[in-house]
C-alpha cells in the first residue's frame, strides 16, 4: 500500500517535470525556427506553397462560418435591441463584437482545427517516415526547409483570414438586419461608422490575430516535430495541437483584451 | 522559378484578405469619414460634461463638423476643459454657443454648436465663452421634485387667499 502511494506521487512529479521539460524544448524550438527562417524568407516560393495549403484551402470554412456567425449576431442583436427601441444599433453591435472578439477568436479556432492540425499531421508523418532524418543526411536543415515556411505562412494568413471573417460577418449581419428584418440601411451603416474606431477597434483586432497566428503555428509545428514516429504518436500530436491551440487562443485573448480594452472611449 | 496556378490562388487570397481589411477600415471604421488633416482646435469650459467621451462628435445643425479630442479637468476653474478639433471648412462666429446634448433618450452625448451673430470668427486655439452643461438626469429629477414640493406650498397659499 505505501509503495502504491509513493509511485502515485512519483507519477505526478514525473508528469510535472516532463511538461516543464517539453515547455523548455518548445521555447528552444521556437527560437530556432525564428533564427533559421532567414533562408526560407529568401526562398519565398516555399512560403507561397504553404500559404496555399494553410490560407487558400481554409477560405471556404472561414467564409461560410463568418457569414453564419454574422447572420446569427444580426438576429440575436435585433431580438435584444428592439426591446429598448434601439434596433438601429444592431450594426454597431455586429461590427464591434466581430472586430474585437468573435472575428479574431472564432477565425483562430477554425484555423487551428483546419490548418494547425494539417501542419502537425504533415510534419509528424514526415518524421514517422524518416523524411526529416533523410533531409538531415543530405545536409538540408529540416527546421529551415520544412518548419519555418509553414510557420511564416500561418503567421501571414491568419490576419488575412480573420479580416475576411469579420468583413463577411458584417455583411451577414447586414443581410439579416437590413434585407430580412428591415432595419433602416442608413442608420445601420452610419451608427456603425460612428462607433467603430480604426485604431481602437480594427488595429487592436489585427494585433490579436497576429498573436493568435504565431501561437497556433508555433504549437502546430512543434507538436508535429516532437511527435513520436508512430501512427499513434501522429494522431496524438494532432489532437494535442487542436486542444492546446484552442486553450492558448482563449487564454491569450483574455490577456490581450485586458491590455487593449479598458473601458475607455 | 516557374509560375504556377498555386501562385494565382495565393495572390487572390492575399488580395481578398487585404481587400477585407480595407473594407473594414473605410466602410466600417471611421477612417474614411473623418481625417485630422485640415482642422483647427477650439476649447471650452463646461461646468459638467455628463457622459461626454473623447472622440464624441461635434455637431452643428445636426451635421458632424468635428470631434472631441481631449477632456481634462481644470484645477484653476474646477470645471471640465474640453478640447475639440473642427473641420477647417466650417468657421464659427466668436459668440458661438456650445452645449452638451444627447442624441435620443439614451443615446451618446455630443457637443452641439449654435452659431452666434458676431462678425469675428473663432480662430484655432480660441476658447468658446458661452457653454452649456450636460443635463444630468439625477439633478433634473431632484429639481423637479423640489419644484413639485414648492408648487404644493404655493397651491396651499393660493387656496388660503
Amino acid at each position: 500500500m505505501p509503495r502504491r502511494i509513493v509511485t502515485g506521487i512519483q507519477g505526478i512529479g514525473h508528469r510535472v517535470i516532463d511538461s516543464v521539460w517539453r515547455l523548455g524544448y518548445a521555447s528552444r524550438f521556437f527560437l530556432l525556427t525564428l533564427l533559421k527562417s532567414g533562408t526560407s524568407l529568401r526562398r519565398f516560393g516555399l512560403i507561397i506553397r504553404e500559404l496555399y495549403f494553410t490560407g487558400v484551402l481554409s477560405l471556404i470554412i472561414i467564409i461560410v462560418s463568418g457569414l453564419f456567425v454574422g447572420m446569427v449576431l444580426g438576429l440575436q442583436g435585433y431580438e435584444t435591441l428592439q426591446r429598448y427601441g434601439a434596433e438601429s444599433a444592431v450594426g454597431t453591435m455586429v461590427a464591434l463584437s466581430l472586430l474585437r472578439e468573435l472575428g479574431p477568436v472564432v477565425a483562430a479556432l477554425l484555423f487551428a482545427s483546419r490548418a494547425g492540425s494539417a501542419i502537425t499531421a504533415e510534419i509528424g508523418l514526415m518524421k514517422a517516415t524518416e523524411q526529416l532524418a533523410a533531409m538531415e543526411m543530405m545536409a538540408v536543415d529540416p527546421i529551415a526547409r520544412v518548419v519555418a515556411p509553414r510557420f511564416w505562412a500561418g503567421v501571414i494568413s491568419m490576419p488575412l483570414l480573420a479580416a475576411l471573417f469579420s468583413a463577411i460577418g458584417i455583411f451577414g449581419g447586414y443581410l439579416v438586419a437590413v434585407i430580412l428584418i428591415g432595419v433602416d440601411e442608413g442608420s445601420f451603416w452610419s451608427q456603425m461608422q460612428g462607433a467603430v474606431d480604426f485604431r481602437y477597434d480594427i488595429v487592436n483586432g489585427v494585433i490579436k490575430t497576429f498573436v493568435f497566428g504565431i501561437a497556433i503555428t508555433a504549437i502546430a509545428v512543434f507538436e508535429g516535430y516532437d511527435a513520436s514516429p508512430t501512427a499513434e504518436g501522429v494522431s496524438g500530436a494532432t489532437t494535442r495541437t487542436v486542444v492546446t491551440s484552442a486553450l492558448a487562443i482563449l487564454g491569450l485573448d483574455f490577456i490581450l483584451t485586458s491590455f487593449m480594452f479598458r473601458g475607455m472611449g | 522559378m516557374q509560375r504556377t496556378t498555386m501562385d494565382l490562388w495565393v495572390g487572390l487570397f492575399v488580395m481578398a484578405g487585404v481587400g477585407a481589411l480595407l473594407v473594414l477600415a473605410l466602410k466600417v471604421g471611421n477612417l474614411g469619414t473623418y481625417s485630422a488633416a485640415d482642422s483647427y482646435t477650439l476649447t471650452g469650459n463646461f461646468e459638467n460634461i455628463g457622459g461626454l467621451k473623447v472622440r464624441a462628435p461635434v455637431k452643428s445643425a445636426g451635421v458632424v463638423v468635428g470631434r472631441v479630442t481631449d477632456i481634462q479637468f481644470s484645477t484653476e476653474t474646477y470645471d471640465a476643459l474640453v478640447i475639440m478639433s473642427i473641420d477647417s471648412r466650417y468657421q464659427f462666429p466668436k459668440d458661438t454657443f456650445a452645449s452638451i446634448l444627447t442624441s435620443g433618450l439614451i443615446g451618446e452625448q455630443y457637443i452641439g454648436l449654435a452659431a452666434g451673430g458676431d462678425d469675428a470668427m473663432l480662430k484655432s486655439g480660441d476658447k468658446m465663452m458661452k457653454t452649456n452643461s450636460a443635463l444630468v438626469l439625477e439633478e433634473m429629477i431632484g429639481r423637479f421634485l423640489f419644484n413639485k414640493a414648492s408648487e404644493g406650498d404655493g397651491n396651499e397659499d393660493a387656496q388660503k387667499n
